[in-house]
């Protein structure tokens, strides 16, 4: 345990340098709060209504496929680089990976997922 | 040809189903002729098995079909297995060959009945139940042959069950057998106990390896609690009440079940479990004793009885008892040999005795009978030959079978069986023949209404009549004296210790070898004197038997009466129970105790269950909020809990 | 270039799956391409049914030993192969009652049939999956689809409240789940049954406070997908919703799969820990069975009763759990397969009474039934029985084993809780039966619209629970062949 010692030691300087200097600005510093000074934000546009809007659903319906097919697609990495190794075999699983996608991709598409009315 | 032994049971376990299904939209034709038809093949069958069983070496004659497994707990384990050897192809052939005939008889006998499918139905589940009794080859099985053929006999005792004296007898013949089937089936678990097997094979061969002593205890527990079985099912002393009531059935039902087969099958079991039998001498006596007894006691109630069927069905009772006094004294064979005999004269008797009520429009009391031989001449030829069979005359069946007995109780038990069981056999020849005289000899009684319908029965009622003559005139000479082929074939089955000992005995010099031929003698003597005295007493002079009811006029009323017993279980079981049971068992016990506390738990729980409702507030939080609590639980278990 | 393998897989024994996948995607496809026509989809159940009697044709193994693939993750026994027959008879089951069902409530899309196939996979992953892993995404598969299809009526609230209150809840335990697989890999550096196994025997037990975390938080997140009480809380609110079909299928199916996966997690990776697990299942257990019951008794909608008695089942199910040795592994997989019978059946008959909209499914609805429609009543009241466990039906020979196996480990306190529960439950089943012969009809009963698929799928139910019943020793005999290979 000893061999963490200066860890400790590290830990307490830190957190005493911190509380040390928070605790003196606190003490020595001058306040003056104005309503300016308190509002979030001092500089900027005004905000214009509320940011709780309501999305269409079809957004989400459209990040959702593409998050899918993104990450489908992300697979094609590893398996690009290890090709050489995997021989045919690997090929050939591929090959049925992407069938099953473009099954996926043609079942959205005449399902009417793709459109946006 | 042995393997087809499963159809045997299955054919008539079909009609059943059909029948039994679509009986009400078949038509009356096609509902009888498919009854008598699954019976009919069954017999053929039954006949084919024989002759491979004939194929066999005689030591050999043994076949098990394994069917399924059926019960497997723990080291117990039960097979639905039938067993094909000597003894229950007999069984089979009387079963299904008495019992084809008796069918054939319903078709006409039950022609008027509104009930015709539900009768068949119910005959054919019988004759199904019954097959499974003798076939299986082990007890659980056999036990449930036992019960259904219980059931079925409660079926059809109660079949008029608008009528309130046949339902009240369908119940007592219910109650009566459960009375002994619990000693049946607390048998069936000591032998369960004892072998750690209810295969029949397993069980006996352990028996015959000696393990057990001679006289041990467990055995003759075990023996005793099958016997009590037997009683029931056999209506044996003390259990015999309920089969004189029995006859509110249909008459073929009186035949088939309560005469030539269901009584039978405690015969059949002790029969079969000879080998554990013959271990415990104690039970052997009680069995001997029980049975001559009933023999004796049946018969003497069977002299003074006028309802027709209730003469027929004392003298079954007593003639049960010749059965078991032979299974007692340890000529199984003998017993199953009048076993046989008794199913084609009984049979015959019953349904004669059927014809005649059908003839007389339903009249049954031989008071109002008389004088009916020249209008009903086939029914009377052959009730005829039923009476002189059972009353042992040779060389009609019942002489061969019964003398067989008296002999075998005479030189394997003692003087007392055979001077009993001889005086039963010359009541048994003066009450059959009281009955025949008082209805077809004498002056006619019967009322003019009946007598402008009096007729004689159709062919199919009579032709089965006819048959059954004749296997009542030729039966006994499977079993004849000398060349006895039933013993021959039983003999791997009931052992040498049938009576070829007792032969071997005899002409050893030991009694004398005149003594089987002396016996013959004086049993024919016993029965015509017998006749000669219900000659005197029904023919001659009509006057004397009234006149010796006056004069021993307390044991006229006592007979009459049938010895109050019926009456003295009235006093000693029924009623006490029945005081016990409303005023204790139910006022107290059922109602206030257990009708309480489940009452008072149902709403207990009820209340709960209201409660408990609510925390199903459908808020998701919650839900989450009982896994919550659920987690914490499992982790402060699994970690702190050890 | 690193040197990456393929991992051996023998193609026997995922065949099933695959066969099922390809023809999960064959529905949506001749769906897509038919619709069009929006007439009946009649043809989408007879490829569905195809498929499931193809994968169980092929869902085969060497006998007595188990066939691993996939680096040791994926295992193909006889116990997979039972519970893989269990999945594909209930989902065969589910395809019959939904038929009518589905277009009488108007719901008819092919992505029905092509959910339930899928998630039929994501159950036979659960009863192959020999690591922690596979498991999981099985029971991901199976969940994601069974929570899609328990939303599958759109225009109902009730439907979307009961899909999307099953995914939350769904979402909340399955992290408990992962979590406890995290902790649990932490300490053994295992995740595969085995390893874990020995790892613990390794150690001579378990002490270490993580792993047992671990092993709490798993049973957790398994405890929730078999609804056990105090994880059943969305049971009767999403049963009630649910299509009553679905309902039927989440009942038998994902119930088996959770017991699957259970069973071989705690048997075969924490074997030698039973000591640390059963007073957990033992308390779960008598929870489970009681509140099951007691609620059970105080419902007036029958999908509801049926939810809480298929919590109360769960609880029987955990008795043969605590129990542990071969007569409670092999009493689980015979009752599961009772279960899948007379469950099922129960509710095929509360498809064929109710009416559009789900109306009609009032336990005081089924008063005089059985004059009006004898064989429906007569094949529910043997369900009833069954399910209270009254011989000879395959529910008491279910109970009997699980109880026996119960006492031969010598918990016989929870054994007689358990037959008190029994008793419990024989209450409101049997008050179904009296309410259906003995009460006369509150209303009018509308003409019965029979499918004959429907009819089949009562006749095998009815056939099973008798068969069961009366001869149970043959399929005992596969059960307790089964038992062997989670040693």
């Amino acid at each position: 345990m000893i061999h963490y010692l200066p860890i400790l030691i590290l830990f307490i300087v830190a957190v005493g340098f911190a509380v040390t200097n928070i605790g003196l600005s606190a003490i020595l510093g001058r306040r003056k709060p104005t309503a300016e000074k308190l509002s979030p934000y001092e500089c900027g546009i005004n905000p214009v209504g509320s940011a709780r809007e309501r999305f269409s659903v079809k957004f989400y319906l459209i990040a959702m496929l593409f998050v899918i097919f993104d990450i489908e697609v992300v697979f094609l990495y590893p398996w690009a680089v290890a090709f050489k190794s995997l021989s045919l075999f690997g090929f050939i699983e591929m090959l049925i990976f992407l069938g099953i996608l473009l099954i996926c991709y043609f079942y959205i598409w005449k399902r009417g997922g793709l459109e946006w009315d | 040809m042995l393997n087809l032994v499963a159809l045997i049971l299955l054919f008539p376990l079909i009609g059943t189903v059909i029948n039994g299904l679509a009986g009400k939209r078949l038509r009356k034709e096609t509902v009888g002729y498919l009854a008598c038809g699954a019976i009919g093949l069954s017999f053929l069958v039954s006949f084919m098995v024989f002759i491979g069983l004939l194929q066999l070496p005689p030591d050999e004659r043994l076949f098990e079909k394994h069917l399924f497994r059926w019960i497997e707990s723990g080291s117990f384990i039960s097979a639905a297995a039938l067993q094909v050897d000597p003894l229950s192809v007999v069984m089979i052939l009387v079963i299904t060959g008495v019992g084809f005939l008796i069918h054939l008889y319903s078709i006409g006998y039950m022609h008027h009945d509104k009930g015709y499918h539900r009768y068949f139905c119910y005959l054919n589940l019988f004759v199904f139940s019954m097959l499974l009794l003798v076939l299986s080859n082990n007890f659980l099985l056999m036990f449930i042959g036992w019960e259904a053929v219980g059931l079925c006999s409660y079926l059809l005792i109660g079949f008029w069950f608008e009528k309130k004296s046949a339902s009240d007898a369908a119940k007592k013949a219910f109650v009566v057998n459960r009375v002994g089937d619990f000693g049946f089936a607390l048998g069936i678990m000591l032998i369960f106990l004892t072998f750690h097997s209810i295969d029949f094979t397993e069980v006996f061969s352990a028996v015959s390896h000696g393990n057990f002593e001679k006289g041990s205890f467990t055995v003759t527990m075990i023996t005793l609690l099958l016997f009590i079985g037997a009683t029931g099912k056999s209506a044996q002393i003390p259990l015999y009440t309920w089969l004189p009531d029995a006859m509110e059935g249909p008459t073929p039902v009186s035949a088939l079940i309560h005469a030539a087969t269901m009584v039978t099958a405690g015969v059949y079991m002790i029969a079969r479990c000879n080998a554990l039998y013959l271990l415990s001498p104690f039970t052997m006596t009680v069995v001997a004793s029980i049975g001559v007894i009933t023999a004796l006691f049946a018969a003497s109630v069977g002299l003074v009885q006028n309802d027709i069927k209730r003469v027929l069905a004392y003298s079954t009772i007593s003639q049960l008892g010749y059965m078991f006094l032979a299974c007692g004294v340890g000529a199984f064979t003998a017993g199953v040999f009048h076993l046989m005999t008794h199913a084609f004269f009984k049979a015959l008797l019953f349904l004669a005795s059927g014809s005649v009520i059908h003839a007389l429009s339903g009249e049954q009391d031989i008071r109002k009978m008389g004088g009916l031989k020249p209008h009903i001449p086939v029914t009377y030829k052959t009730f005829l030959i039923g009476t002189v069979a059972i009353a042992g005359i040779p060389p009609f069946a019942g002489f061969f079978s019964k003398d067989e007995i008296l002999l075998e109780a005479l030189v394997r038990g003692n003087f007392i069986y055979w001077s009993l069981g001889a005086f039963a056999a010359l009541l048994t020849a003066f009450y059959m023949f009281r009955l025949l005289f008082m209805t077809f000899h004498g002056e006619c009684r019967v009322d003019h209404h009946a007598m402008e319908h009096l007729h004689e029965s159709p062919k199919n009622m009579t032709l089965p009549l006819v048959a059954l003559a004749g296997l009542s005139f030729v039966g006994g000479f499977f079993g004849i004296p000398g060349a006895n082929a039933l013993e021959h074939f039983l003999a791997p089955v009931l052992g040498g210790h049938g009576h070829t000992e007792v032969r071997g005995a005899v002409s050893a010099g030991h009694h004398g070898a005149w003594l089987p031929y002396l016996m013959m003698v004086i049993s024919t003597a016993i029965a015509l004197v017998g006749i000669f005295l219900a000659y005197q007493m029904y023919i001659k002079k009509p006057g004397l038997s009234k006149k010796l009811a006056e004069r021993f006029r307390l044991i006229h009323k006592l007979l009459l009466n049938k010895y109050y017993v019926d009456e003295i279980y009235d006093a000693i079981f029924i009623n006490p129970t029945k005081k016990i049971s409303t005023q204790v068992l139910w006022k107290v016990i059922d109602v206030r105790m257990i009708d309480g506390s489940v009452n008072g738990i149902a709403w207990l729980v009820g209340r709960i269950g209201s409660v408990l409702r609510h925390l199903q507030t459908g808020y998701i939080r919650n839900y989450a909020f009982y896994i919550v609590v659920g987690c914490i639980l499992i982790i402060v278990l699994a970690v702190f809990g050890r | 270039m690193t040197n990456v393998s393929i991992m051996t897989f023998n193609i026997l024994s995922i065949l099933p799956i695959l066969i099922l996948s390809g023809f999960g995607m064959i529905v949506l496809l001749v769906d897509v391409l038919s619709s069009r026509r929006l007439g009946e989809k009649n043809l989408l159940a007879y490829i569905s049914l195809i498929g499931i009697i193809l994968a169980a044709i092929f869902a085969r193994s060497p006998a007595g030993t188990t066939l691993f693939s996939f680096n040791e993750s994926f295992a193909i026994d006889n116990y997979s192969l039972f519970f893989n027959f269990i999945f594909l008879l209930s989902t065969g089951l589910t395809i019959l009652i939904s038929h009518s069902y589905i277009k009488r409530e108007e719901i008819n899309h092919g992505e029905y049939y092509a959910l339930i196939l899928f998630s039929t996979i994501g159950m036979m992953l659960m009863a192959a999956g020999a690591d922690l892993l596979n498991i999981f995404i099985g029971l991901e598969v199976m969940s994601i689809s069974i929570y899609i299809l328990t939303g599958f009526k759109r225009s109902k609230l009730i439907s979307n409240e009961a899909s999307l209150k099953y995914f939350l809840l769904g979402a909340f335990a399955t992290g408990f789940l992962l979590y406890g697989i995290s902790l649990v890999y932490g300490s053994t550096g295992a995740i595969n049954l085995k390893q874990i196994a020995s790892f613990i025997a390794s150690k001579g037990g378990i002490s270490d406070p993580v792993l047992l975390m671990g092993m709490g938080l798993i049973i957790i997140g398994l405890g929730f997908k078999v609804a056990s009480v105090p994880f059943h809380a969305w049971v009767p609110d999403v049963y009630e919703g649910a299509p009553t079909a679905i309902t039927a299928f989440m009942s038998v199916g994902p119930k088996a799969a959770g017991f699957a996966a259970f069973l071989r997690i705690l048997i075969t990776a924490f074997g030698s820990a039973h000591d640390e697990w059963q007073k957990i299942i033992y308390i779960l257990a008598i929870l489970t069975m009681t509140t099951g019951n007691v609620i059970a008794i105080a419902q007036t909608n029958i999908k509801r009763m049926l939810a809480y008695s298929s919590i109360a089942h769960a609880g029987y199910l955990l008795i043969a759990l605590v129990s542990a040795n071969d007569m409670g592994v092999s009493g689980t997989l015979f009752y599961m397969l009772a279960y899948t019978f007379m469950n099922i059946g129960a509710f095929a008959i509360v498809i064929v009474l109710s009416r559009k909209g789900d109306e009609f499914i009032q336990i005081n609805d089924y008063a005089g039934l059985g004059f009006k429609h004898p064989l429906l009543a007569l094949a529910m009241t043997l369900f009833m029985f069954s399910m209270a466990g009254v011989p000879p039906t395959a529910g008491f020979v279910g109970k009997f084993y699980i109880f026996s196996a119960a006492i031969k480990s010598g918990y016989i306190g929870l054994a007689v809780i358990g037959v008190i529960n029994s008793v419990i439950s024989v209450y409101y089943y049997l008050r179904i039966t009296v309410i259906m012969y003995m009460k006369e009809p509150t209303r009018e009963f509308a003409p019965l619209t029979i499918s004959p698929l429907i009819v089949a799928a009562i006749a095998i139910s009815v056939i099973g629970t008798l068969h069961l019943g009366i001869f149970p020793s043959k399929v005992m005999e596969i059960a307790q062949q089964a038992t062997l290979m989670l040693k």
